[in-house]
C-alpha cells in the first residue's frame, strides 16, 4: 500500500472545515445546559426516580462524593452483570472469568474501554447493550460534568457551590448525548452498519462457503462508543471490523464524531467564563497540536517501506494514520488498524499523543479540564519568567492551586513509568511473550500508558489476560482517572470561593498568540521531559535499529 | 459516611433508569428505526444467489485453495471466520512476518504465474480485522487472466466486473481505491451458474 498524500490533505480539509461549523453551535449548546434553570419535565421525573433535589446546590467534596459513588457503583453492578451472564442471557453465553470481569468493569467506567475480553466469545447483546453501553454514556457524562464544575470555579465567586452533579448528569446524558447518539447511529445504519438481534447464515453454492454473519445492536453502540471518546468496540477487531466502519465515509465520519464534542467544549468555557478569547486561544493550541501530531504521524507513517499488514484495504495508510492520531489524542482508543504493527516510529506517535495527557483535544471533559490544569502551570511559569503575578481569569494563582496541578500532572507519568518499569522485572511477563526486544518494551509501555492515560487502545501481541498484567492495568485504569479528576474538583473548590481581581498592567494576558505558544510549549516539554528516556527504549529504538 | 451511603443509593437509582432509557429502549428505538429506514444494511447487508442467502458485502468470504475461477481476497489472520475477528499483531520489525509476507509472495506468484516483484503488499498482509473482502486495483488486476481462462469468460468481461466491484472515486479519495471480492465474486458465480 502507498501513503497517499492528496488523501490525507483531503482528509484534514474535510476534518477542519466541519468541525469549524459544529463546535460554535455545539459549544453555545452545551453552555445552555450547564448554566440553565429550567428543568425539562422528563428530567424532573428522573430527578423524582432518583431522589434528587435538583435545585440544591454541591461543595466539591460532596461533588466528588457523587462522582465516586457512581464510579464505585458502576463497577460492582459491571463486574456481577458479568459474572451472572448466563442468567442474564437465559444459558446462552457463559460467565465471564473473574479477571476479565473486573478488568472489564473497572475499564468500561474510566471510559478506558481496554478490552480484555474477545467480545465475539464472551459478552452476549445484554451485556453490551444493557451494561456496557450504558457506561459508554455515563462515563462520558462524567467527564463533562467535572469539566463544567472546573469551569464554574473560574466563573463563580466567593461561594462554596459547583452545581449539582446529578444535575449535571442528567442533562448530559439526556440533552446531549443520547440525542447525537440517535442521529448518529442512524447516519451509521443507513451507511451500512448492522442493528439487529440474530446472525444469518450464508451459503455459496458455487464454492461450497457457508458462513454465519453475526448481528448485534452494533450502530447504537457504535455512536455512543466514538462520540463518547470511549472505544469499546462491539467486536474484537473493533473499528476496523466492516460492521464497526465499513468504509471510508464511515471513518471519516467516526473521526470527526470523537473530535466533536471535545473541540466544541473551549467555546463553551469561553461563554461561561464570559471572555470567548480565553476559549480560542485554548481551541487554537489543541487544533495546533492536533495537526502537528497528525502531520508527524504521517510522515512516520509514509517513510515506511512495507504498508500493509493490519491496514484494511478500503481506509489504506493515510485514513489509518489519521484515526490512529485522533484516538490517541482524545481518550477514545478505537481503532481502525492493529496499532501493534504499525511503523515503529508511527507506533511511538500513539503513545506520544496519549502522553500528552490526552488534551488535544483529548477525552470529553477530560480532555479540556487537562488543558485548562496545563493554563494554570503555564501562567505561573510566564509569571516566573517576567516577575508577573500569575492569575488566572482573575484568579490568583496561589501555592496550593499549584500543588494540586502539579499532583495532577504527575499522577499519570509516575503510574506509566513505575507499573510499566514493575512489569519488565516480572518473569512470567517478559518470559514467554511473542515479541522481542525493543517491541517487546513497546507493548508493554503502550498498556500503561494507554491504561493510565483512560484511552483503551493497545499493542494487541501483549497478553492483557494475564492476571497479574490485568490488576497493574486495573491500579493504572482506576487511579489515572480518579485521582486527576478528584485534584479538578478541589481546584474548582478553591476558584469558587476565589474573589476575582481586577486585571492590572502587571497581568499577564492569557489569550492570543504569546499565550497559545506559551502553553503549547509547556504540553509538550512536559512530555518530553517525563516519557522521552521510556520512548527511547522502546519505538524510537525499534525504528533506528533497524 | 451516612453522606456516602445516601449517595450510593442514588448512583443505583440513576443507573436503573439509565439501563432502561439508554441500554434497552435506545438500541430497541435505532433497531425499529434501521428496520423502517435501511433494513438492508441493519440486517448485514447480506445479497443472495439462487433465491439463498450467499454472502454479506461487507465481510470477506474465503475462496477454497483449489477453486482457481474465483478472486483470492488477502490472509486472515482469523482464517476469514466473521464468528471471530482479529489481526495478527506482529510487530513491523518481527521476523515472522517478514517470513509470512515473503512465502505468501511465493506461493502467489506461483500461483498466477507471475514475477514475486509483481505481487502486490496488500496480497501478502493480514487485515487488522482478518474480516476485510477488499484487495487493491493491482491485486484484481492480477487475478484477472486466471479467472477468465478457469470461467471461459473472456478477460474483458472480467475486467468490467472488477471495474464493477470498485469503491467509488469518493470513498477513493477518503480511504483509498479497493476492489471488493466478495461483490465480485458474487458476480463472477452468477455468471457461471
Amino acid at each position: 500500500m502507498q501513503f497517499s498524500f492528496l488523501s490525507f490533505i483531503t482528509q484534514i480539509a474535510v476534518l477542519i472545515v466541519a468541525l469549524a461549523a459544529v463546535h460554535r453551535p455545539l459549544g453555545a449548546y452545551l453552555a445552555r445546559v450547564a448554566d440553565g434553570d429550567r428543568h425539562l419535565r422528563f428530567e424532573r421525573w428522573i430527578y423524582k426516580a432518583t431522589g434528587v433535589s435538583p435545585d440544591s446546590s454541591q461543595t466539591w467534596k460532596a461533588y466528588a462524593r457523587s462522582m465516586v459513588a457512581l464510579s464505585v457503583a458502576g463497577v460492582i453492578l459491571l463486574y456481577v452483570a458479568q459474572r451472572v451472564q448466563p442468567l442474564l442471557s437465559g444459558g446462552q453465553v457463559a460467565g465471564v472469568d473473574p479477571w476479565v470481569a473486573m478488568n472489564t468493569a473497572i475499564s468500561f467506567i474510566t471510559n478506558t474501554n481496554w478490552q480484555a475480553y474477545t467480545p465475539e466469545s464472551t459478552v452476549g447483546f445484554v451485556i453490551q447493550m444493557a451494561f456496557l453501553a450504558v457506561q459508554n454514556f455515563a462515563s462520558a457524562a462524567i467527564g463533562v460534568a467535572v469539566v463544567f464544575a472546573l469551569i464554574r470555579g473560574f466563573a463563580r465567586k466567593g461561594t462554596d457551590s459547583l452545581g449539582n452533579f446529578w444535575v449535571d448528569m442528567t442533562r448530559l446524558t439526556f440533552r446531549v448525548l443520547l440525542p447525537l447518539a440517535a442521529i448518529a447511529a442512524a447516519v451509521l445504519i443507513v451507511a451500512g452498519i448492522v442493528q439487529n438481534f440474530w446472525p444469518t447464515s450464508v451459503a455459496n453454492p458455487l464454492t461450497g462457503v457457508s458462513q454465519t454473519i453475526p448481528g448485534g445492536p452494533v450502530a447504537s453502540q457504535e455512536a455512543i462508543k466514538i462520540l463518547g471518546t470511549n472505544g469499546g468496540g462491539y467486536f474484537n477487531a473493533n473499528s476496523a471490523h466492516p460492521f464497526e466502519n465499513p468504509n471510508a465515509f464511515t471513518n471519516i465520519f467516526e473521526v470527526f464524531l470523537l473530535l466533536m464534542i471535545p473541540f466544541s467544549l473551549p467555546y463553551t468555557f469561553g461563554r461561561i467564563v464570559g471572555s470567548k478569547k480565553q476559549g480560542y486561544t485554548i481551541l487554537t493550541v489543541m487544533g495546533a497540536l492536533w495537526l502537528i501530531t497528525e502531520s508527524l504521524m504521517a510522515w512516520a507513517i509514509a517513510a515506511w517501506p512495507s504498508l500493509g499488514e493490519g491496514l484494511e484495504q478500503r481506509f489504506g495508510p493515510a485514513a489509518s494514520g489519521i484515526f490512529a492520531t485522533a484516538t490517541t489524542l482524545t481518550s477514545t482508543g478505537a481503532v481502525n488498524a492493529a496499532h501493534d504493527s504499525l511503523p515503529p516510529l508511527a507506533g511511538g506517535m500513539a503513545m506520544f499523543d496519549m502522553m500528552l495527557g490526552e488534551v488535544a483535544p483529548g477525552g470529553v471533559g477530560s480532555g479540556l479540564y487537562g488543558m485548562l490544569v496545563l493554563a494554570i502551570v503555564a501562567v505561573f511559569l510566564g509569571g516566573l519568567m517576567v516577575g508577573r503575578t500569575p492569575e488566572y481569569l482573575g484568579k490568583k494563582i496561589q501555592a496550593r492551586h499549584m500543588t494540586l496541578a502539579a499532583l495532577y500532572l504527575l499522577v499519570t507519568p509516575v503510574l506509566v513509568i513505575t507499573l510499566t518499569g514493575a512489569a519488565v522485572l516480572i518473569p512470567s511477563v517478559v518470559g514467554d511473550a511473542p515479541s522481542q526486544g525493543p517491541h517487546q518494551f513497546s507493548e508493554l509501555l503502550y498498556a500503561f500508558t494507554s491504561a493510565a492515560n483512560n484511552n483503551g487502545s493497545a499493542f494487541a501481541g501483549l497478553s492483557a489476560s494475564d492476571p497479574i498484567i490485568s490488576s497493574l492495568i486495573n491500579v493504572a485504569m482506576w487511579l489515572g482517572r480518579v485521582l486527576p479528576m478528584l485534584l479538578v474538583l478541589a481546584l474548582a473548590g478553591c476558584f469558587a470561593q476565589q474573589e476575582p481581581i481586577p486585571p492590572s498592567p502587571g497581568t499577564l494576558p492569557t489569550y492570543g498568540p504569546l499565550f497559545a505558544g506559551l502553553l503549547g510549549t509547556v504540553a509538550v516539554l512536559f512530555t518530553a521531559l517525563n516519557y522521552f528516556p521510556a520512548l527511547a527504549l522502546g519505538p524510537i529504538a525499534e525504528g533506528t535499529l533497524r | 459516611m451516612s453522606a456516602y451511603f445516601r449517595q450510593f443509593g442514588t448512583a443505583y437509582r440513576f443507573l436503573a433508569v439509565a439501563t432502561i432509557l439508554l441500554g434497552v429502549l435506545y438500541p430497541l428505538f435505532m433497531f425499529g428505526v434501521g428496520q423502517a429506514v435501511a433494513s438492508r444494511q441493519a440486517n448485514g447487508s447480506i445479497e443472495q444467489l439462487n433465491g439463498q442467502p450467499a454472502a454479506s458485502m461487507l465481510i470477506v468470504q474465503a475462496v477454497p485453495e483449489k477453486d482457481s475461477r474465483f478472486f483470492f481476497p488477502r490472509p486472515s489472520a482469523v482464517k476469514w471466520d466473521p464468528t471471530t475477528s482479529g489481526a495478527s499483531n506482529l510487530g513491523p520489525s518481527d521476523p515472522a512476518l517478514a517470513k509470512a509476507e515473503s512465502d505468501a509472495r511465493t506461493a502467489i506468484a506461483a500461483r498466477e504465474g507471475v514475477a514475486e516483484s509483481a505481487v502486490p503488499l496488500d496480497a501478502v498482509t493480514a487485515s487488522a480485522s482478518g474480516l476485510d473482502p477488499d484487495i487493491s486495483p493491482a491485486y484484481a488486476e492480477l487475478q484477472v487472466p486466471r479467472v477468465a481462462k478457469a470461467t471461459g469468460l473472456s478477460t474483458a468481461q472480467v475486467e468490467q466486473l472488477v471495474a464493477d466491484a470498485t469503491n467509488n472515486p469518493v470513498l477513493s479519495l477518503l480511504g483509498q481505491p479497493a476492489v471488493n471480492t466478495t461483490k465480485l465474486n458474487l458476480a463472477v458465480a452468477a455468471l457461471l451458474r
